[in-house]
């Protein structure tokens, strides 16, 4: 057996892919969640952001199929995981048991379902720009103009997409789930890999503790500030009107080219 | 005091079974878990129905013959020991105690509330040993082993073989035991000739059992009666995982003969 | 009459072992696989010779009715095991090791037995360190010792408080690299219930799946018997509770001997009886004895009192008073006899009256809780879980219960009984503790016995055996064996009785312990006899047994073995009365020192002590099954030959 084989075919190997792709997803949220934290400053350094990441389509692709890759395996491992966990009691408990098992623990595939979901409408919110998805319009119709160049307005399509109630709520329920999948994952991860004893498992936890509480806050703040209308309002309210045209409205290309200057 | 037992029996394997419902005759709180059963199988006995089928045989905490799941957990409401050391005086008068088998499909049920636990003998057969004949041992201090790896190991070693940890986990899973008996041997300086080929051929043969995965939720270190630390599953982990990046060693080539 | 020849190779006794181990027969390696050997137990003394025996060739069959050969009740000895390495530089060594456990004995074990013992007991603690079992070490990395069971000398190694379970794991690991290598087939839920004798050879057994109820015959060129002690005849011992005589029992109706049936250990640090119910006494280990004072009131009316209200003048410490050399740490048999005495003079505490203090308020005033936390936190604890009080502010309770038996099937030098094939090991036989065993030295025999002696002595019978002619399972012996174990069966299940096995077995306890307990005499034991024939007629008419035969059936498992039991406990009751002589564990109220006994007045003992009588007594009483469990059974005599120590006085004070 190669090794591919003889780590896909025990339930340890398994554990391992699950819990390097589970490391290289949660790189990724940190570096997301920085490049997202932006929207805090104007509206052209998300702008030039978002700008600069299309304009290398090599590395963007490459990091998206990377993504999707550890996306996968990390469904894969966790679905073949669980139809293995569910063969193995064919008759379950009369009495409710998991004794001294923590809740995040006992649910890390529902919580991982639903975070998958999540994905999903995220990229046709946000990626794709499905209009039917937002409950705003059509996105994708959304310019600023920076360097003279007409972009896609991110800013604009932010502000004005956590300014609908229903979608910030759904963010932030997912956001919560994530919490409690990462609270769970990321310290089992080092158990999954054998980093850990009893002097390194309490800093583990606590350390997993905190990056997931960090990443709650910092992905909750985005949607949250914005519904309580405390950032980018004024611009949504300037270039709502018709989030549908065709080009940017006046107000809003003098607006950018104002501030760019 | 009394209680209000609802036990499931079932007469084997391939009959399907049910839980009944049993009035206990006066108590003692002072009486073990155990001997309470004992007293009412006598009671079930003198009014001619069959004795509640149920393992045991040390009756302190050693054998890991005991099981059960009472209320939900496996060895009852106390950490750290087994369902033997169980008292009465746990339970209040007038309780309902609902006492079921260990489940797991590597645990098949044998009758009532008796499982079959020789998954854990096959694992161990696997590679649970170290190899030494009888009599070519060198003197016991040649080789000496720090006192905190010794330490670690007795920690390890102290695994019954119950089986709680497989009827706690959601799972079903073995890691703990397998991860116990792996670490015992894994961490003395006798046991590394063959620790990683140790771990390889354990682990794939629970696998084999039908044992589920872990998910990490400490439910086995939570009701073991060793307590046992889920250390020593990283650890496990850690020489599983060198074990498959070696691969198999190099096949002996030509013979002997000569 | 059978005949009782020791076998005891002549030359000096240092030399004995290593001159009868070049003169025993070899086999040819290649010929060792067409031996089959069925071995019955997996303790230390069982997994260890077929581990053993499967790595020298030959084709080991091991049966256990456990549901794993790791359960044997080995696992629950907690002090530790001895050995004379002398590492500590305390003046141990083999002749002392020799010497203390033949004292121990109180001069009832075989010189020769005894001194291989001490030999091999050094290659046992190799092997087990060899094998993994993490025993204490000290800071550097070598091995710790502690005193144990009265030994002057620290010689007792040990895996904190789970010695005997790390050895069984050691001696199951063993075992299973010899399963998985192929050379063993180990059968489990399979329990022994007859022995097959050929021409006056064993050849085989009779065994019954405890799962499917399914009865099998198994043949081979020896059996070997590890099927541990007979304690549980008083039905409340620290055995456990599957823990029984039915192997030994049901081979010495097919002609063996039992050896000094009427041997029996009490121990004396046990948690006290609280009630009808209970199934089981837990040994507190004697470590405790190490730091703990045993004491009584010495007032009768003081003691309803809570402890801590009897001022410290009115209690006697009576061990420190009586034997002051050893205070404490007298060996087992005086420790028990001892408290049985003051809780006899009325001065015994607890409900029930029947218990002593072990007191540690002096030893956490002198180390501090947390010292006595570090060495006996685990037993606290336990003891808390029990009695539900706490041992650090109030004195333990304990009173002595059986815990092991010296006596069991008679074997020579080889470890072969009288019947030729049969071979028994560790508690099953009548062993090399005379008539006391010392602490920390029931692991040791058991493992001598199982890697170090039968695997060297069973080649001399085997090399008179024709492997090729082993009889098949369908020799009339076979099957005449079981169609008694069939009979058996059916005749318990198809009684229409009105009482459970363990209301009989609870009975008998009570037989066993009033007329055969720590204290026996004439009168007393002539009833027992009387008593235990009519329970054993009583029965076989009164029992009622539920359930299948061909079925998972534990009631039917336990009536077999409560009938075993019955049978076994007047035997034994029988070789009390037959011995009159007070030795070890066998205390004759009729033969005590009093206080007009010239050893009494230089000290040596005190009045009461056991007063044994070497003139006539010193022999091995091995009894003789006569057909019928109602006929007497026939006494045959091994005289002991000491050649090395004189027989002198036990004296520990």
């Amino acid at each position: 057996m190669n090794i591919f084989d003889r780590i896909w075919n025990s339930s340890l190997g398994k554990k391992y892919l699950m819990a390097l792709t589970g490391a290289a997803l949660f790189v990724f949220l940190i570096g997301h969640l920085l490049g997202n934290l932006q929207i805090f400053g104007p509206p052209e350094l998300i702008n030039g952001y978002a700008h600069f990441l299309k304009s290398k389509p090599a590395m963007v692709w490459g990091a998206r199929l990377g993504l999707l890759a550890c996306v996968a395996l990390h469904i894969a491992s966790a679905v073949t995981l669980a139809q293995l966990n569910a063969t193995a009691r064919p008759q379950a408990y009369a009495t409710k048991g998991a004794y001294g098992a923590s809740t995040a623990s006992q649910y890390m595939l529902p919580t991982g379902i639903v975070i998958v979901s999540f994905v999903v409408y995220h990229l046709a919110h946000f990626t794709v720009l499905l209009p039917g998805v937002n409950g705003v319009g059509d996105f994708s119709n959304l310019k600023a103009t920076l360097h003279h160049e007409q972009v896609p307005d991110v800013y604009g399509m932010m502000v004005l997409g956590f300014e609908v109630g229903w979608v910030v709520l759904f963010y932030l329920v997912a956001q919560a789930l994530l919490f409690m999948h990462l609270n769970h994952g990321l310290a089992a991860m080092f158990q999954s890999l054998g980093f850990r004893d009893h002097v390194w498992w309490p800093r583990i936890q606590f350390l997993a503790r905190a990056a997931s509480v960090a990443l709650l806050i910092g992905y909750c703040i985005i949607p949250l500030a914005i519904y309580l209308r405390l950032v980018g309002h004024d611009y949504a309210e300037m270039i709502r009107f018709k989030p549908k045209a065709q080009t940017a409205p006046p107000a809003l290309v003098a607006a950018q080219g104002k501030e760019a200057k | 005091m009394k209680v209000t037992l609802k036990v499931w029996r079932q007469k084997n394997r391939n009959t399907p079974g049910s839980f009944k419902t049993y009035e206990s005759p006066e108590l003692n709180e002072n009486m073990s878990f155990l001997e309470m059963l004992d007293v009412v199988n006598e009671q079930l006995a003198n009014r001619g129905e069959e004795p509640i089928a149920f393992d045991h045989d040390c009756r302190e905490g050693i054998c890991g013959t005991c099981s059960l799941v009472i209320d939900g957990k496996p060895h009852g409401p106390h950490k750290g020991i087994a369902t033997c050391q169980t008292y009465m005086r746990s339970f209040k008068n007038g309780d309902e105690i609902v006492v079921e088998p260990f489940r797991a499909k590597a645990f098949p049920l044998i009758k009532d509330l008796v499982c079959d636990r020789k998954s854990f003998d096959r694992i161990q057969q696997a590679g649970g040993f170290i190899t030494v004949r009888t009599g070519a041992a060198p003197d016991a201090n040649s080789i000496p082993v720090p006192k905190p790896d010794a330490d670690l190991a007795m920690d390890a070693a102290q695994c019954i073989g119950c089986g709680a940890c497989v009827a706690a986990c959601k799972n079903a899973s073995a890691m703990l035991f397998v991860s116990a008996k792996i670490s015992h041997l894994g961490l003395v300086p006798q046991g590394q000739p063959e620790r990683y080929k140790r771990a390889k051929a354990m682990v794939d043969q629970m696998d084999a059992e039908g044992f589920g995965a872990c998910t990490v939720t400490g439910s086995c270190e939570a009701v073991c009666p060793k307590e046992i630390s889920l250390d020593f599953i990283a650890r496990m982990n850690r020489d599983y995982g060198v074990a498959l990046l070696k691969g198999d060693p190099k096949a002996i080539k030509g013979g002997g003969a000569g | 009459m059978a005949t009782l020849n020791s076998n005891i190779p002549s030359g000096p006794l240092a030399e004995k072992w290593e001159h009868h181990k070049f003169y025993t027969k070899l086999i040819n390696p290649a010929n060792k696989r067409k031996y089959k050997i069925i071995v019955v137990g997996a303790g230390l003394a069982g997994a260890s010779a077929s581990a053993t025996l499967a790595e020298l060739g030959y084709d080991v069959h091991n049966f256990v009715f456990h549901d794993s050969p790791r359960r044997a009740h080995s696992v629950a000895a907690q002090g530790g095991i001895n050995a004379a390495k002398n590492y500590q530089n305390d003046g141990d060594s083999v002749h002392r090791l020799f010497y203390d456990t033949i004292k121990g004995g109180d001069f009832r074990a075989r010189e020769a037995n005894v001194h291989r013992l001490a030999e091999v007991s050094v290659n046992i603690i190799d092997q087990c360190a060899a094998q993994g079992v993490p025993f204490a070490r000290e800071y550097g990395g070598l091995l710790d010792n502690r005193s144990f069971g009265g030994a002057q000398v620290s010689r007792t190694f040990y895996a904190r408080g789970q010695t005997g379970q790390q050895l069984l794991l050691g001696a199951y690991s063993a075992l299973n690299r010899n399963i998985a290598n192929g050379g063993l087939k180990s059968y489990t839920h399979a329990e022994m219930l007859d022995l097959v004798v050929v021409d006056g050879h064993a050849k085989g057994i009779v065994v019954r799946n405890l799962q499917t109820g399914e009865i099998t015959r198994h043949n081979g060129d020896a059996v070997v018997l590890a099927t541990g002690g007979y304690g549980n005849t008083y039905n409340l011992s620290t055995y456990a509770r599957g823990s029984n005589a039915t192997a030994i029992w049901r081979a010495y109706k097919r002609g063996a001997c039992m050896a000094n049936p009427c041997y029996t250990q009490i121990h004396p640090t046990c948690i006290p009886v609280s009630g009808d119910y209970q199934s089981k006494l837990t040994l507190m280990s004697e470590s405790l004895r190490n730091d703990g004072r045993v004491w009584v009131p010495k007032r009768k009316e003081d003691c309803g009192k809570k402890p801590a209200d009897i001022a410290e003048g009115d209690r006697d410490y009576y061990l420190e008073r009586m034997y002051s050399a050893f205070g404490n740490l007298a060996p087992r048999d005086i420790a028990s006899r001892a408290a049985k005495t003051v809780c006899d003079e009325g001065r015994g505490v607890g409900e029930t009256g029947l218990g002593v203090y072990l007191d540690f308020s002096a030893a956490i005033q002198r180390l501090g809780e947390g010292k006595v936390r570090e060495r006996y936190g685990n037993l606290f604890a336990m003891y808390q879980e029990i009695t539900n009080e706490n041992a650090y502010q109030t004195p333990m309770r304990i009173y002595p219960a059986v815990h092991y038996t010296m006596g069991g099937l008679w074997v020579d030098y080889n470890l072969m009984s009288n019947v030729p094939g049969l071979f028994v090991l560790g508690e099953a036989n009548f062993s090399d503790h005379g008539a006391n065993r010392l602490g920390a030295s029931a692991l040791m025999q058991g493992l001598s016995d199982g890697y170090f002696v039968l695997p060297a002595t069973i080649s001399g019978y085997l090399a008179g055996q024709n492997p090729g002619k082993r009889p098949t399972t369908d020799n009339g012996s076979f099957k005449e064996a079981e169609e008694n174990v069939q009979t058996m069966t059916k005749r318990l299940l198809g009684n229409k009785g009105k009482r459970t096995p363990d209301s009989f077995h609870k009975e008998l306890g009570k037989l066993m312990w009033e007329h055969c307990g720590m204290a026996r005499n004439a009168a007393s034991l002539e009833k027992g006899i009387k008593a235990i024939g009519n329970l054993r007629e009583a029965y076989w008419n009164e029992v009622n047994v539920l359930g299948e035969s061909n079925d998972w059936n534990q009631s039917l498992e336990r009536a077999g073995r409560i009938a075993d039991f019955i049978e076994l406990g007047e035997l034994m009751c029988r070789d009390a009365l037959m011995r009159e002589e007070s030795c070890g564990g066998h205390f004759r109220e009729e033969y005590q020192y009093t206080p007009d006994d010239p050893e009494t007045k230089q000290g040596l003992v005190n009045p009461g002590d056991v007063k044994r009588r070497d003139d006539q007594f010193a022999f091995v009483a091995g009894w003789e099954y006569a057909g019928a469990p109602d006929k007497a059974p026939i006494l045959n005599k091994e005289p002991l030959v000491y050649e090395e120590v004189k027989m002198s006085t036990r004296s520990y004070k």
